[in-house]
């Protein structure tokens, strides 16, 4: 039961992670940027939400708070690679990485002033609810996190091969050049995917802000979403979700079956399983590099 | 008649269900110049690469005067005298011609981190034989102009020549010259003639060489080999393969405006050449 | 414009190229050497200390320059590196070596272990390897915490002082002495960087950097080659971290921590990537802007009343700092002076694409 339990909170866990690597391998396939900034993005996503919905701000009715924040971060998403990253292409992917890695700090520093710089949790209907399913307690927070995560993963599937914006950026990610001659506005596709991420991080910053608390510092789940993302293998959006899972399992088994005195294990263990994932397989799990042509 | 220097036996390399070089069996002789021809996609920059050990042929041998290449990593093959220029041109963008002809003399370093760290006497002779051979490269050249420029404020003519001078600068056996005259204008093609000319005969190089231009290639090649979707067509002289039937079917196909175009050109880059 | 006349191949090789280039390092080295004066004359050691501060980043920051700036190998984890450095001389010390044996040592072991740690990422390029040193970075603290036993882990450690032959440096009780060890360590290392740059070892590295391939071809051995470089960057990270620990006087678990690898690489960027001035003026960036904003607030609450205290406003200008460079001048500090001083040497020929590079579109590394 005990086990059980753990295997729950983790998935809930890791759906966040997923989420999140999932809007960070969205845009690097597409754009072929890497967004150091995804859980920066998450954690603003979360405020926006909690900031239209909490009764300390605003105090609007939280669905329609959530509408509202998964719009904020679109515009901020399109508004982003339009106003900044479109004058970077053709430069190099390490001064994509700086930028964002700059951007996050500016972000926490914003949700800081703006927010709060302290934990706050979203007040959402149901906090504090539980379902009792035999000998199971199982919190209503963790078991939509699942819920949510996989009808996204569905809807982004559907949206990816069955609309037609949808295939466009994905042909605009395969080959931007080609696209472009095939008359794909790759430089608008491009766009709208950092906004489509912007959609995915408000949803998985909502999730997150619902199950606990958020602060400014929380962008920094990030990092073990790149770790997730690059378990997966980068280009891979499956592979993103089940890197997230994996490190979202890792934690509370890790956690609760190291050796006394050997706790601290469990905050090393997804990094850990990154270095040898990447170590062994280097492209992640599911891997699509290749070596360059001459 | 003496053992060949380049002695390749029943390559093949495949890519995925493509088969790129299919049983190519070739050598090149010391001293001459051998060039590879054929359409795009026939194999000849594979060959290229199997030399330099960026892939492992599936079947078939490569042995370089007495070695047997396959047994060694592609770090190891400038090593043995082997030096190559790239098709699309792989130099040192954010480095100097002068350092980038540098990195040629590699592999005849004799010193390590540590007394370069402090740069020994020892150090500082081998840098200055180094730069005494660069600068030998840099006057046959005629790149005294650019030594101390940027190579990416360089334009494309200038570019083709420094990969040359890079590959001469590690003082080969064997020059392995992938597209030397693609891009370049009428008359940087016609130095380059000359230049692959003195490199065989001043220098004593053995060149081996992919090129479309046919007039470079009949100008200075000894033998020349067709190559067709990774197949051998004809080896011969530069005339025999050209009027090999194979090699005007697998070129000029049977369409009589494509016969026309391709015909023109061949005259005028001959006429550069010559 | 100046020309040099080149008579022997020695023109090349020499590290000043010319006299005026080399008279002015020289008056550089001299104020370097005389700026403790200016303390003596005012009695506050103070702002000496920030000085001293600078010159130990800055020994990171030309290790990481090596890595990142002349190799190309991006590392978001130096700090971890700084980390062991700084350890490995603590624990040295306290099982009794000589400061002169435990500090190179322990760069040496930095350097080591380092490239223990990093051999098998070696084979990953850009953005996996930038996130494999990154993740390297964020356990450091914890592998301190669970190491627990040696390095006193959330408790902290104290350093112990320097001894050199009865000699003892301490930050707080002889500080002039402090900053000329680390500005002695500093020119040690600077000189170490310039003569790999004018051997084979230095364009190795370069060869690397701008071409895998075309370095393969020419001869260099990239898992050995980058290797050399981990290790000598880490090495000078793990000097970095010693000094930095004598300087500190008292090290936990969050000491070098993964702001720490951030600001060092982007410190370079800010800098300059590629050059030797870029190090030293990305070092100069970051140590300032704590200082100026610290400045800034007891002039407004003095002058003003106003108090603010805004945290996370340091990394925010700073991270907008690296925004405009990025953005504006991705050559970095050092490469806008190039820009001016090319400006007035050619003055008025100077063209506004003299600096302008190649853009690569597409350099895609994903089957197509």
């Amino acid at each position: 039961m005990d086990f059980i339990q753990l295997v729950i909170s983790g998935l809930a866990n890791g759906c966040v992670y997923g989420l999140i690597a999932l809007g960070f391998v969205l845009i690097y396939k597409a754009t072929e940027a890497v967004n150091f900034a995804q859980g920066d993005f998450m954690m603003i996503g979360a405020f926006v939400c909690l900031g239209f919905t909490n009764s300390d701000f605003l105090g609007l009715n939280f669905w329609l708070s959530i509408v509202l924040a998964m719009g904020v971060m679109a515009i901020l998403g399109y508004l982003f690679d339009w106003g900044i990253l479109r004058h970077m292409s053709g430069q190099s992917q390490t001064s994509i990485v700086i930028l964002t890695i700059a951007v996050g700090f500016i972000l926490r520093f914003l949700a800081g002033s703006i927010w709060s710089h302290e934990p706050v949790s979203l007040e959402t209907p149901f906090a504090g609810e539980y379902v009792r399913a035999g000998g199971l307690v199982l919190g209503v927070d963790e078991i939509l996190i699942i819920v949510v995560t996989i009808l996204l993963t569905f809807g982004l599937y559907l949206f990816f091969s069955r609309t037609k914006l949808g295939v466009a950026m994905q042909a605009a990610s395969q080959n931007q050049l080609a696209a472009y001659y095939m008359g794909i506005p790759v430089k608008r596709i491009q766009s709208l995917v950092w906004a489509l991420s912007g959609v995915v991080a408000a949803v998985a910053g909502i999730l997150f802000a619902s199950k606990g608390a958020i602060d400014p510092a929380s962008g920094l789940l990030g990092i073990k979403a790149f770790a997730a993302a690059a378990i997966g293998g980068f280009g891979s959006l499956p592979g993103a979700l089940v890197g997230g899972l994996i490190i979202g399992l890792i934690e509370p088994l890790s956690a609760r079956y190291a050796p006394d005195g050997f706790a601290g294990i469990a905050r090393i263990a997804p990094y850990a399983i990154l270095i040898i994932v990447l170590i062994f397989r280097p492209g992640g799990l599911f891997s699509q590099t290749q070596k360059k042509k001459v | 008649m003496s053992a060949p220097l380049l002695d390749i036996k029943n390559a093949t390399q495949r890519f995925g269900g493509v088969v790129a070089v299919n049983d190519v069996t070739m050598h090149v002789n010391k001293g001459e110049v051998f060039a590879l021809v054929g359409p795009n996609g026939a194999g000849k920059s594979t060959v290229f690469n199997l030399l330099s050990r960026f892939y492992t042929p599936a079947e078939g041998s490569i042995t370089f005067d007495g070695t047997d290449l396959l047994k060694l990593n592609s770090d190891q093959i400038p090593s043995l005298g082997i030096a190559r220029t790239f098709q699309n041109i792989e130099l040192f963008e954010q480095a100097t011609v002068l350092q980038n002809l540098l990195v040629g003399r590699h592999r005849h370093r004799k010193t390590n981190v540590l007394s370069d760290i402090f740069f020994t006497p020892s150090a500082r002779k081998q840098e200055r034989q180094h730069r005494h051979a660069v600068e030998e490269v840099i006057d046959f050249l005629d790149l005294q102009a650019y030594r101390d420029k940027m190579i990416s404020g360089l334009p494309y003519g200038v570019r083709k020549v420094v990969e040359l001078g890079r590959a001469l600068a590690t003082q080969p056996k064997l020059l392995l010259l992938d597209e030397p005259a693609s891009g370049l204008s009428v008359e940087e093609t016609q130095d380059m003639a000359f230049w692959i000319e003195d490199i065989q005969k001043q220098m004593g190089i053995t060149v081996l060489m992919v090129e479309h231009d046919m007039g470079l290639v009949s100008a200075v090649s000894n033998r020349v080999m067709a190559l067709a979707e990774g197949k051998e067509l004809a080896t011969g002289t530069p005339a025999e393969v050209q009027s090999h039937p194979a090699v005007i079917e697998a070129y000029l196909g049977t369409s009589g405006i494509q016969k026309g175009g391709t015909a023109d050109k061949k005259k005028t880059s001959k006429g550069a050449a010559a | 414009m100046r020309f040099v006349f080149k008579t022997s191949y020695d023109a090349d090789i020499k590290w000043f190229k010319h006299g005026a280039q080399l008279f002015w390092y020289m008056l550089l080295l001299a104020a370097l050497v005389a700026l403790p004066l200016i303390f003596v004359w005012t009695g506050n050691p103070y702002l000496l200390g920030e000085f001293t501060a600078v010159l130990i980043f800055s020994i990171s920051c030309l290790g990481l320059m090596l890595l990142t700036g002349q190799t190309g190998l991006a590392s978001l984890g130096h700090a971890a590196f700084m980390a062991m450095g700084c350890y490995a001389n603590i624990l040295l010390l306290q099982a009794g070596l000589p400061w002169l044996i435990a500090f190179p040592l322990s760069g040496l072991l930095a350097g080591f272990f380092g490239t223990m740690i990093a051999f098998p990422v070696l084979r990953l390029h850009g953005v996996y390897l930038a996130l494999a040193t990154l993740a390297m970075s964020i356990i450091t603290g914890d592998v301190i915490d669970l190491t627990e036993r040696w390095t006193g882990g959330v408790g902290g450690i104290s350093v112990p002082d320097i001894d050199i032959f009865g000699f003892v440096i301490n930050k707080y009780a002889n500080p002039y002495a402090f900053y000329y060890l680390c500005l002695a360590v500093v020119l040690i290392c600077v000189a170490a960087y310039r003569n790999l740059l004018r051997s084979p070892t230095g364009r190795s590295f370069a060869a690397i950097r701008d071409s895998e391939v075309s370095a393969q071809a020419m001869g260099v051995n990239l898992t050995r080659t980058k290797a050399t470089s981990f290790f000598l960057s880490c090495t000078a990270a793990g000097l970095a971290g010693a000094l930095f620990g004598h300087s500190a006087t008292f090290v936990t678990n969050e000491t070098f921590d993964i702001v720490m690898s951030i600001t060092l690489f982007l410190s370079i960027v800010i800098g300059g990537l590629g050059f030797i001035h870029g190090a030293f003026l990305g070092a100069i960036i970051s140590g300032l802007i704590p200082v100026l904003i610290a400045n800034g607030r007891t002039i407004l609450s003095t002058t003003m009343g106003v108090n603010i205290n805004i945290p996370g406003l340091e990394s925010a200008l700073f991270a907008a700092i690296v925004i405009a460079f990025v953005l504006f001048e991705p050559m970095g500090l050092y490469g806008r002076w190039l820009k001016i001083r090319t400006y007035f040497e050619l003055f008025p020929f100077y063209r506004k694409d003299m600096f302008r590079r190649q853009k690569s579109y597409l350099k895609t590394e994903r089957v197509q």
